[in-house]
């Protein structure tokens, strides 16, 4: 084995296949996609050059805003319930249930695995209002308060969509978080158990210390799935009422693919790539340094 | 030991070599097919959601186009309506059309194919095949206006919108069918008191209102007032206009929408409709499917049909239908072969009929003896539609495709107060300003 890495040829030929493919579907066209962000037209009309158009435009677009301060909210909410329930989950599943918590991670993670188009025609359902109630408004017309109509404002159609994303991936972030915990040697706990650390203080001492590397590997993947959220959006609420929950990825769909307009669409995937770039640094380097401490 | 991982390095190399080689040509082949060279099939790409025109092509399939099939065999393919027209595009610019293909869900989008010279021009194309007058005039002329002149698009199918109402729910209670705007807000006033929701309206799908917004725009303003957008030579916030969305977003503010408008389906406002909680609905010739099927619990009997009433002192006439031909469908030019061209004359000479037989009304002209089995409301629309002189478009039909989602999604929160008329006409006219 150390022969083969250690020849060069060996190294060239096992990397050139992966480099290859990379190059193909992944370099080509976030390059094809950066140019046409100086040009604008679509495949039919041919392209245009328009030098910085589509930036000065992106920066007087009020949607492109609005959009993004949609998806810095959810994606904030999102990432901090996902990745603290799941913690709880986790903790649950490790000094609660501990052998017989095998049920319990099962029908928590079961969310995981089904299509988001399904889980969003679940909840649709779920907080319907119109033609008839669905299972949130009756339980509130059963206690006294009144019918919601969920989706049909942006502020409870935002609460919807919370809800549903926190629920269906919930259960990924409990197991992920659980496999942290379970790093944790059984000696340590039971030592500190020995010298008078129980309940919060074995938690904020011993056990959240030990979990944190793991704790920010969660928030790594949470903020970088929940900053590009699209597939749950579309599926609930389509970015409406009006444009009330259209995140920067589904504005960047419909300006591209829709209004035929790839220049300025591209101008906004690149805007969405530097948002994702810059918070996958920030944690990055300050995972580094905590975890260095 | 060396000399045999230089001779598994040089396999693999050659390997690598196939690979990137066979990698490469699956690039440069992709997209290349299908363009220019006379098709082998008549293959028809058509939107999911359209269910009503295979099952008349498959008829005329066996049927009446029996010889133009054994030429060139009909396949039916699908691809969902809010991706058709970016694929139809795509499709353009590399020269792989279909021969037939559904296209134009915007109206402009559609103009885009016509200006992009890929479409067959159907005024020579059916004149050439001596079939010209199988084509309505009134679905022509709806055709010309939607997209950008020319006759580019036939008319599948052929739509007139109005007010659908419960017969028996106007009678029981003594309403007279309205021909005023004030008298259809006085029904409405009586229909919200003894507890129906006078309009099922989709605020989900929004076009349903919007739709509203243009029909008052043409009866008080005259059958050009979206055209003038259209032009620039008006603005959807100048007050005239805005007054227009302030009388549907009026409607809203006195529940005769319902409380749950906003989110209500295109399926929950038909039910609301067909299971007679509420009076009236606002829609195309479209919903006959659904008053002549099994779902209407009132009886197709009890329905029946009135145009959007006058506004008074307006410029527009209640005769002005507004009128669509739903998603149309047309030839790529650069498939139309000579077997194409035959599947046209036979589509042309024959569709209409079939369609009509299977309830379906058409912009093709069809033998008037196939109606003869249809519902009796059936057969007032199509007598409307052959009466009517002239017609108007939509709220949308002018628009480009930002402006034109833009206003259906915010549509609902005109009607639900959560944005102002002013509000809601300037964000669509910001849209049409910066498409």
């Amino acid at each position: 084995m150390k022969s083969v890495l250690g020849d060069r040829k060996a190294i060239v030929l096992l990397l050139t296949p992966a480099l290859l493919v990379y190059t193909l579907i992944m370099l080509v066209p976030v390059l094809w996609s950066l140019g046409l962000t100086f040009f604008e037209g679509s495949p039919l009309g041919g392209f245009e050059f328009a030098g910085f158009d589509n930036f000065i435009r992106l920066f007087s677009d009020s949607a492109v805003w609005e959009a993004l301060w949609f998806t810095i909210r959810y994606a904030i909410l999102v990432t901090l319930f996902q990745v603290v329930l799941g913690y709880g989950l986790a903790l649950l599943y490790n000094f609660v249930l501990r052998k017989s918590s095998v049920l319990v991670r099962t029908l928590v993670f079961f969310p995981v695995v089904l299509p988001t188009v399904a889980v969003s025609l679940l909840y649709q359902k779920i907080f319907q209002s119109a033609p008839t109630d669905g299972l949130v408004n009756e339980l509130l017309v059963n206690v006294g308060l009144g019918s919601v109509d969920w989706l049909g404002a942006g502020t409870t159609a935002f609460v919807v969509i919370v809800i549903m994303d926190v629920w269906r991936s919930i259960g990924f972030y409990g197991i992920l978080i659980f496999s942290g915990l379970l790093d944790i040697p059984d000696e340590i706990i039971e030592s500190s158990r020995l010298d008078g650390a129980s309940g919060f203080r074995l938690f904020r001492h011993i056990v959240l210390p030990m979990s944190l590397p793991i704790v920010f590997a969660s928030f790594i993947f949470s903020i970088n799935g929940t900053i590009k959220v699209f597939d749950s959006v579309f599926a609930l609420t389509g970015g409406g009422p009006g444009d009330s929950t259209t995140p920067l990825t589904l504005y960047m769909y419909r300006t591209a693919f829709q209004y035929s307009d790839y220049g300025y669409g591209s101008t906004i995937a690149l805007l969405l790539t530097m948002i994702c770039l810059v918070v996958t640094l920030f944690i990055f380097r300050s995972s580094r340094r905590d975890i260095t401490s | 030991m060396s000399t045999a991982t230089s001779r598994r390095s040089r396999k693999a190399l050659i390997g690598v070599a196939l690979v990137g080689a066979s990698a490469l040509a699956l690039v440069g082949c992709s997209g290349g097919s299908g363009g220019g060279s006379a098709p082998s099939s008549f293959e028809f790409l058509k939107n999911s959601e359209n269910t009503t025109t295979e099952p008349v092509l498959n008829v005329l399939a066996d049927g009446e186009c029996k010889a133009e099939n054994e030429k060139l065999p009909l396949e039916i393919s699908s691809q969902p309506q809010a991706d058709l027209d970016s694929q139809v595009q795509l499709l353009a610019s590399q020269g792989g059309l279909p021969p037939m293909f559904s296209a134009g869900g915007n109206p402009a989008e559609g103009a885009k194919l016509a200006d992009a010279d890929v479409l067959v021009d159907f005024d020579k194309a059916l004149t050439d095949l001596g079939v010209r007058d199988k084509i309505a005039p009134g679905a022509v002329s709806t055709i010309e206006k939607l997209y950008g002149g020319g006759f580019d698009f036939l008319p599948f199918q052929y739509n007139i919108e109005g007010i659908w109402y419960n017969t028996k729910i106007f009678s029981d209670n003594g309403w007279e069918v309205p021909t005023t705007w004030d008298e259809l807000l006085d029904v409405a006033a009586k229909a919200k008191a003894a507890g129906y929701t006078p309009f099922s309206a989709s605020g989900e799908q929004g076009w349903p209102i919007t739709r509203l917004i243009s029909t008052y725009l043409f009866r008080e303003l005259g059958p050009d007032a979206m055209q003038k957008i259209a032009d620039g030579d008006a603005k959807l916030t100048d007050p005239e206009y805005v007054k227009a969305a302030a009388a549907i977003a009026d409607l809203g503010a006195k529940g005769y929408f319902g409380d749950n408008v906003a989110s209500l389906d295109i399926d929950g406002s038909y039910n609301l409709f067909l299971t007679g909680k509420s009076p009236m609905i606002y829609m195309g010739s479209w919903i006959l499917g659904n008053i002549n099927g099994a779902d209407n619990q009132v009886g197709a009997e009890n329905m029946s049909f009135f145009p959007f009433p006058a506004v008074e002192g307006g410029a527009g006439s209640i005769d002005q239908y507004p009128a669509n031909v739903g998603l149309p469908a047309t030839f790529s030019k650069a498939a139309y072969s000579d077997d194409v061209a035959s599947w046209l004359g036979c589509i042309a000479t024959n569709y209409g009929t079939e369609a009509l037989k299977q309830g379906q009304i058409t912009g093709f002209v069809a033998d008037p003896s196939a109606s003869a089995d249809l519902p009796e409301i059936s057969q007032k629309v199509q007598e409307t539609i052959a009466d009517s002189t002239d017609s108007v478009l939509w709220f949308e039909a002018l628009f480009p495709a930002k402006a034109s989602q833009i206003s259906s999604t915010s549509a609902a929160l005109l009607v639900t107060g959560q944005m102002s008329p002013e509000e809601f006409m300037s964000t669509v006219q910001d849209a049409i300003d910066n498409p």
